[in-house]
């Protein structure tokens, strides 16, 4: 009925003025609109088109002379194979641990009755705005004996205090009380509450959790470059800043001032234009993953957020 | 005590459920963030791997100096305050005028479809970000040098020129982030009282009215408590980002604090040196959370702690 109402109110009072601020606003928006999505489709026709028309500039949407050429090339590149192996590993396995460390211990900090929560809180509060920093850090993980190991990639960042707190908020906010009441009352302890109770209620929570761990996990580098040195153990993000920060050979070779043969001029640049388009290729592998899946989740990120600025 | 807060026998044991519930997370960070910070004692130290960090020598205020009077000080302070200081200027106002904008599509179906578009970037890694960086702004073979030199320009080498370089880390970031920015903004705007409009509607209120006198109040709040967390981390730029678009031709405007810490305390290994210019950056940065947070509390009583 409200909404009925407002409509019918926006209708009447609909000025020149607003008319006005509608074809603006519309304009920006589209034009934004365009500005996202036009690098990324950009990408994908890229990666089937024929890597001489991208490089000369008359590709500027649709793949011309589409082929999988790329991708076929891509097929052969067994490291990135290797890579995504690897990525998923420790995105999946990664993640659960992440979910089995955040969420019991956002929830036992939700509970009223649980003694030195405020004390537990700032301890864990501390670590969003100090910490030992980079060289430290490395210090420590070489003394513990983790670096070049699975297990540090695993361990690193296994809670983050924000996120703890968002789950907590969430479960203050959505689990009712009388339900927990009762349980006890039922005989549960704690971590049948939890386990029984509390977390079948949780999907959302889960799902927010799952997702923003999952994300920084499966895009992550910087820790991983740090803290690895066996190829074999290197997630897809570090053979792709491989490929992709790499200039190509003809390039570097143009910019000595090397003298070549046209022949062998011709060759470098048909080397160059096949180098791009396996770069736009494993971007395209790397990422559509990603952004296939986020849209089915939205409402359930977006709710993440909110949960999120309710704590501020 | 006892009776106060009902301990019993069993409530111990159910008490104890809990703390094993926080456990790992607890351990986590004792081993992962506390111990290392005792590692920063090292900025005081000349730390060597074989004294370990508390057998090491101490030295002082000695890396502080050679720090301050390192011929790339003033160079990484002035770089990492451009950067951050321009992604505010620019990337912070832009997720609030968007979700604005958002809030005025009165067709959901097409709002949505706008929403989901522009979260898209931010589900994209750094390494592939700068990848696509690098591949667009390439001057003979990238799409924008390509669309310049379509309208008569000359095909600029971004990457390579210096002035250039903070343009490119900041309008990529704010290309990334804006849509996802938004979000925060536009759950807050749901939380705008509908009798208000029906009455500014009855007042003959314009879009643009309603929008200043009405939405932009609600945001503020929200606005206040961003800010001053991106205050807080003023210094510490994104250089997961940063040190993919280095160069070395491009590096006197994009070595950024983080950067120099990687590359003189990891990669030359003085790690002493690289814990001090950290700790340096850490200071100051805690530094600007607590100006912010306290100017902000005089000011309009919003304040994080």
């Amino acid at each position: 009925m409200r909404t009925i109402e407002h409509r019918k109110h926006e209708k009447v009072n609909t000025g020149i003025g607003d008319k006005i601020f509608y074809v603006v606003m519309y304009l920006i928006l589209f034009t934004l609109m365009i500005v996202v999505l036009y690098p990324l489709l950009f990408v994908l026709s890229a990666s089937f088109s024929d890597p001489k028309a991208v490089a000369g500039g008359e590709m500027l949407l649709l793949p011309i002379d589409p082929s999988m050429e790329g991708y076929q090339y891509l097929l052969q590149y067994t490291e990135i194979w290797t890579g995504y192996g690897n990525t998923i590993f420790y995105t999946v396995i990664g993640t659960l641990f992440n979910l089995a460390a955040t969420l019991p211990c956002a929830y036992a900090m939700s509970r009223q009755d649980l003694r030195g929560q405020k004390g537990l809180m700032i301890f864990f509060m501390i670590t969003m705005y100090f910490s030992g920093g980079m060289i430290p850090g490395y210090l420590n993980v070489k003394s513990l004996g983790l670096l070049d190991t699975r297990a540090i990639v695993l361990i690193n960042g296994l809670v983050s205090t924000f996120n703890m707190i968002v789950a907590r908020t969430y479960f203050v906010t959505s689990i009712p009380k009388e339900i927990q009441e009762a349980a006890i009352i039922d005989g549960c302890n704690d971590f049948q509450i939890f386990a029984r109770i509390v977390f079948p209620l949780s999907k959302a929570i889960t799902v927010v959790m799952a997702l923003y761990y999952g994300i920084g996990r499966w895009n992550s580098y910087f820790i991983e470059m740090i803290y690895l040195k066996d190829r074999s153990k290197f997630p897809l993000q570090l053979f792709l800043r491989e490929i992709l920060t790499k200039s190509s050979f003809a390039q570097t070779a143009m910019s000595d001032g090397a003298s070549y043969s046209a022949e062998q001029m011709m060759a470098l640049i048909k080397q160059a234009d096949t180098a791009n388009m396996l770069k736009y290729c494993v971007i395209v592998i790397s990422t559509l993953p990603m952004l296939v899946i986020y849209p089915f989740l939205q409402k359930y990120f977006e709710k993440g957020v909110m949960i999120g600025s309710v704590k501020g | 005590m006892r009776q106060k807060s009902g301990v019993t026998k069993k409530g111990i044991i159910k008490g104890w459920q809990l703390y094993m519930m926080c456990l790992p997370a607890i351990l986590y960070f004792l081993l992962f963030a506390y111990k290392p910070m005792y590692g920063i004692m090292i900025a005081f130290k000349d730390y060597s791997m074989r004294q370990g960090i508390w057998g090491s020598e101490w030295a002082g205020l000695d890396n502080f100096q050679r720090l301050f009077n390192s011929y790339w000080f003033p160079i990484i302070l002035k770089n990492t305050l451009t950067l951050s200081v321009l992604t505010l200027i620019l990337g912070f106002p832009i997720p609030i005028i968007l979700a604005l904008l958002f809030n005025e599509i009165s067709n959901g179906k097409m709002r949505k479809t706008f929403q989901t578009i522009s979260y898209a970037p931010h589900f994209i890694s750094v390494v592939v970000l700068c990848g696509m960086v690098t591949l667009f702004l390439n001057p003979s073979t990238g799409v924008i040098n390509k669309m310049i030199t379509l309208l008569g320009g000359e095909s600029i080498n971004f990457l390579q020129e210096a002035q250039l370089f903070k343009w490119v880390y900041v309008l990529s970031g704010v290309w990334q982030e804006m849509g996802w920015g938004s979000i925060i903004y536009f759950a807050t705007l749901s939380g705008v009282d509908k009798a208000l409009i029906e009455a500014a509607d009855i007042d003959g209120a314009s879009r643009l009215q309603k929008i200043r006198y009405i939405h932009f109040p609600v945001l503020i709040p929200t606005i206040l408590v961003l800010l001053i967390l991106n205050c807080g981390s003023l210094l510490s730029v994104g250089y997961e980002k940063v040190y993919l678009l280095q160069n070395a031709t491009n590096l006197s405007a994009s070595e950024v604090i983080s950067t120099y810490v990687y590359k003189t305390g990891l990669e030359k290994a003085d790690f002493s040196f690289g814990a001090a210019a950290d700790l340096f950056n850490s200071v100051i940065n805690t530094i600007i959370l607590l100006g912010a947070n306290t100017i902000s509390k005089r000011a309009t009583q919003t304040s994080l702690f």
